[in-house]
């Protein structure tokens, strides 16, 4: 979403899709004169799209026939996104099952689209078995990660049927073969004239890997805590994108930062007001319904995911006592809130001040490599990691904040390597945890009657 | 190590080898593929100049005693005894434990890094970045923090549990990395400079992209460290095993070139270094395992604050009676064999470090090719860099890892127990019940039951 920022900042702002792209073509040739003559020059520039080449559907064309230029691209970035707001609004609607293989599918496209600049920049389309070494890694990788999450959330089905059982006890080591099998045919496949170029690739692959797959199963692991950690988080990421832009529009004067310079200060600012007003009340919504609240779980009988459960306590609500000083701006004594809207003030906040840095990034990585946007994906709006590129500090640091002050350990995990150990520590464990229990009182004096 | 077999496999008395400045046979190939590969290179990669080649680093003092033979002796003469002196200084640490293990293994990481660090340097010219070095050392010390913060937690629980900052530090241990991280993530988008967006994005991915080798393997090998010193000490022998042998081999049988990117290595020295090896390891686990001192893991002792390797050795370090089967009985004349069980996993081992461990040489190989350099760096005489002796390693130390997480250890007790002291009551009562009907039906439980009540 930086393409949207970046037309705010200013009354006088040639704010024409043409005289944009233009002015970013423009912007690329200032800097592009001074760049070449420091930077090596074994990276020709990736063919720039023309301002006008957007795969707008021909009927969104016909419609929009009558409206001068700018009015038409406001237009088309509008429907657009509306189109996408709702569509996110859709795969909500259906289930857990349905938004993971949405990550997945936007995972490899945003794959796709790294890699793809990769090759034009190095005109590497020539270099032998690459293509498929780069997808073999995706699968690879994906493979690990996927396994390692199956076998946490999954264990009672995998522990059922007899090759998942082996495939999940020896996961990591296949998934390490798997790897080096992949390694070994890169070494293999080095040839004369191209050293530096496979090596370029190979760390290229890696860095999106990186970059891309962890974060999307950092997703899917929020998602896992419960959907409503997965919806805040974007929604909070996109609804900063629209304010600032809205508010640098309307208000911006002092450019933010020389790597964007259509951003604004003022756009910064009161994107992040009101991001945090909107993540606030978006919690307290969502925070009311079992749907989004609770944890995903596999229903063994159904082999289906369900979401049922008896809220925690942070999704309850409570009474807070105002500090004195709010007390008597606001007279309210007290306010009952969900806890997890004070989450949600965090989240915000990040989501405000340091999510824009991933689009400086990527800004920086495309004026890098004198590319406009990563791909023509969506009309009027890029490549799909254009509009992701926000969101995967976002994901990261929700799966950190998750893990350090909301989440202990996943007791399923922990009974699955309980009954991994030896008896001799099965039974050490049993009884520390024993006298544990009956210290907290949560056992009768007595011994339990198991047999 | 995969200089020491570049020499194996030719006629040695090749008239580029009497040139004293290169002590590699290496530098012949990289001249010949100069020449060749100018035109192409010319286009491809005509930005990256080459990195000057540093001078020969031999001291002083083994040049005056090795001042009258002939060059080429002498070289093999500095080779060897760096070699020796290499092996000494294993053994040495080796006896000085667990401690000194792991410094060294956190200096070692460190050179690496800064070896293939300045290497980005050289190539891209970007010692003017502003920022840049700052910022490579800066990650560096995120992610060592981060590793070694989970390394102390998981080891070092009772410590940590009662030092209240520690204890701090280490459950916000995720979220302090992060933020770390985060900011240089930040200072690295600020310093992003109009004329070197290019440059200073290829050098954020090499950091990166180092990082994820150099460190990430030196974590695996000090985790192997604690689950015993044999778990270190076994696998890097085989891999210096197996470059001796196969550059021995090579010498004196070579004669079918094994792959284009090292024309100096021959299916004979490769064959031969993987059945020398095989035995190597065999031998060299069977004189291990009878002392507890290599065998145990390594534990912290919380009454004297230091480490200690005690404990009753685990069956694999057990003799055990093995009936050979009929074939190998009939050859060797013994009904039955006593051995080691890790003396069969030693096979494993042994067998992954000559097959597979040279792929990590020929990466290394390739990698120093295509940006044309002769050594990573001039550390060691003789030798190169400290890079150049552990390229092999590091595949070695992930497969050892992965292979004592498949193979060999269940989860650590005390860390399940920790985990368990961390859930809520309601979900241990319900584990509690789970391992009660689980241990009842083993017919663990019901004597004690009784003994409790």
């Amino acid at each position: 979403m930086t393409g949207l920022r970046k037309r705010g900042g200013g009354t006088e702002n040639i704010s024409d899709k043409e005289a944009d792209g233009d002015d970013r073509l423009g912007l690329q040739g200032d800097t592009e004169g001074e760049c070449d003559g420091d930077s090596k020059a074994d990276t020709p520039d990736v063919p720039l799209s023309t301002a006008d080449s957007y795969n707008t559907p021909q009927y969104l064309n016909k419609a929009l026939a009558g409206l001068p230029p700018r009015w038409k691209n406001y237009w088309i970035r509008g429907v657009l996104s509306v189109a996408m707001i709702s569509g996110f609004f859709l795969i909500i609607y259906m289930g857990p099952v349905t938004l993971i293989l949405v990550v997945m599918t936007v995972q490899i496209k945003c794959f796709q689209e790294i890699i793809t600049i990769g090759y034009r920049v190095y005109h590497s389309y020539e270099l032998p078995w690459f293509r498929t070494l780069s997808w073999y890694f995706l699968i690879c990788v994906n493979y690990f990660f996927y396994g390692e999450t199956v076998a946490d959330y999954f264990g009672a089905l995998v522990q059922r049927e007899e090759p998942l059982q082996f495939l999940s006890r020896y996961h990591r080591f296949i998934s390490f073969a798997l790897y080096l099998a992949g390694f070994c045919m890169f070494v293999l496949s080095l040839v004369k004239k191209h050293y530096r170029l496979q090596f370029y690739m190979f760390a290229w692959t890696h860095v999106t890997l990186l970059i891309v797959v962890t974060q999307s199963h950092l997703v899917i692991q929020n998602l896992f805590e419960g959907m409503i950690w997965f919806i805040v988080p974007i929604s909070i990421v996109i609804c900063n994108d629209i304010m600032a832009y809205l508010f640098g529009f309307f208000f911006g004067r002092t450019p933010l930062i020389k790597l964007s310079p259509k951003k604004t200060w003022e756009g910064f600012i009161g994107g992040f007001f009101a991001t945090v007003v909107f993540g606030f009340i978006l919690a307290y919504l969502l925070s009311q319904f079992q749907y989004f609240v609770c944890p995903v779980g596999l229903n063994s009988e159904t082999n289906g995911f369900t979401v049922e459960c008896e809220p925690s306590d942070m999704f309850v609500m409570q009474e807070y006592t105002l500090p004195a000083v709010v007390q008597n701006i606001v007279t309210w004594k007290t306010v009952t809130m969900y806890p997890f809207q004070i989450h949600s003030v965090f989240l915000s906040s990040f989501g405000s001040l340091i999510g824009p840095f991933g689009g400086f990034f990527a800004s920086g990585f495309k004026r890098a490599f004198k590319i406009k946007d990563f791909a023509d994906t969506i009309p009027g709006h890029g490549g799909i990691m254009d509009r992701f590129d926000c969101q995967y500090l976002m994901a990261t640091f929700t799966h950190v904040y998750i893990a350090s002050f909301i989440r202990g350990p996943n007791p399923s995990k922990v009974l699955q390597q309980l009954l991994m150990l030896q008896p001799e520590q099965q039974l050490g464990i049993f009884h520390t945890l024993h006298s544990h229990l009956r210290a907290r009182g949560m056992l009768p004096p007595a011994a339990a009657p198991a047999e | 190590m995969a200089e020491l077999r570049h020499r194996g496999g030719k006629d040695t008395d090749s008239p580029l080898q009497q040139q004293p400045s290169e002590d590699k046979g290496s530098d012949s190939e990289l001249k010949v593929e100069k020449d060749a590969s100018s035109d192409s290179e010319a286009k491809v990669d005509s930005g990256v100049p080459e990195v000057p080649v540093p001078a020969d680093d031999t001291p002083e003092v083994l040049n005056k005693a090795l001042s009258g033979l002939s060059s080429r002796w002498r070289n093999w003469w500095v080779r060897g005894i760096l070699t020796l002196a290499m092996i000494s200084f294993f053994f040495l640490i080796i006896y000085l434990g667990p401690m000194v293990l792991m410094m060294i293994v956190l200096i070692v990481q460190i050179k690496c890094f800064q070896e293939i660090i300045t290497i980005g340097y050289s190539v891209y010219h970007s010692y003017h970045l502003p920022w840049f070095r700052t910022l490579s050392w800066y990650f560096l010390l995120c992610v060592n923090y981060f590793f070694y913060g989970e390394t102390v937690t998981d080891s070092f629980f009772t410590l940590v549990q009662r030092e209240e900052p520690l204890r701090i530090l280490s459950k916000y241990h995720r979220f302090i990395s992060f933020a770390l991280y985060l900011m240089g993530f930040c200072m690295f988008v600020l310093s992003l400079v109009k004329k070197h967006y290019r440059l200073q994005f290829y050098m954020f991915g090499w950091t990166h992209v180092t990082l994820l080798i150099v460190v990430t393997q030196s974590h695996l090998i000090i985790h192997n460290l604690f689950e015993g010193m044999i778990w270190f000490i076994v696998p890097i022998s085989c891999v210096i095993c197996n470059d001796i042998m196969a550059y021995m081999f090579g010498f004196f049988f070579g004669r079918t070139p094994l792959i284009k990117l090292s024309p100096k290595k021959t299916w004979e020295g490769f064959i031969g270094g993987l059945f020398s090896t095989i035995v190597f390891g065999i031998m060299f686990s069977y004189l291990l395992a009878g002392y507890r001192y290599f065998v145990c893991p390594v534990e912290f002792n919380n009454d004297s604050n230091s480490f200690q390797v005690y404990c009753e050795p685990s069956e694999l370090f057990q003799l055990q009676v093995y009936t050979l089967p009929a074939i190998l009985e009939s050859f060797t004349g013994w009904s039955t064999v006593r051995l080691y069980p890790f003396q069969i996993h030693s096979i494993a081992l042994s067998s992954f470090a000559s097959i597979v461990g040279p792929f990590g040489g020929f990466f290394a190989s390739g990698f120093k090719r295509a940006f044309k350099i002769k050594d990573f760096a001039n550390t060691i005489p003789g030798h190169g860099g400290i890079m150049d002796r552990f390229d092999c390693q590091y595949l070695m130390a992930t497969f050892v890892n992965v292979y004592i997480a498949s193979f060999i250890r269940g989860p650590n007790p005390s860390k399940v127990i920790q985990q368990l002291l961390a859930l809520r009551v309601d979900q241990q009562l319900y584990i509690f019940n789970s391992l009660k009907a689980h241990l009842t039906e083993k017919g663990l439980l019901a004597a004690l039951e009784d003994a409790v009540a």
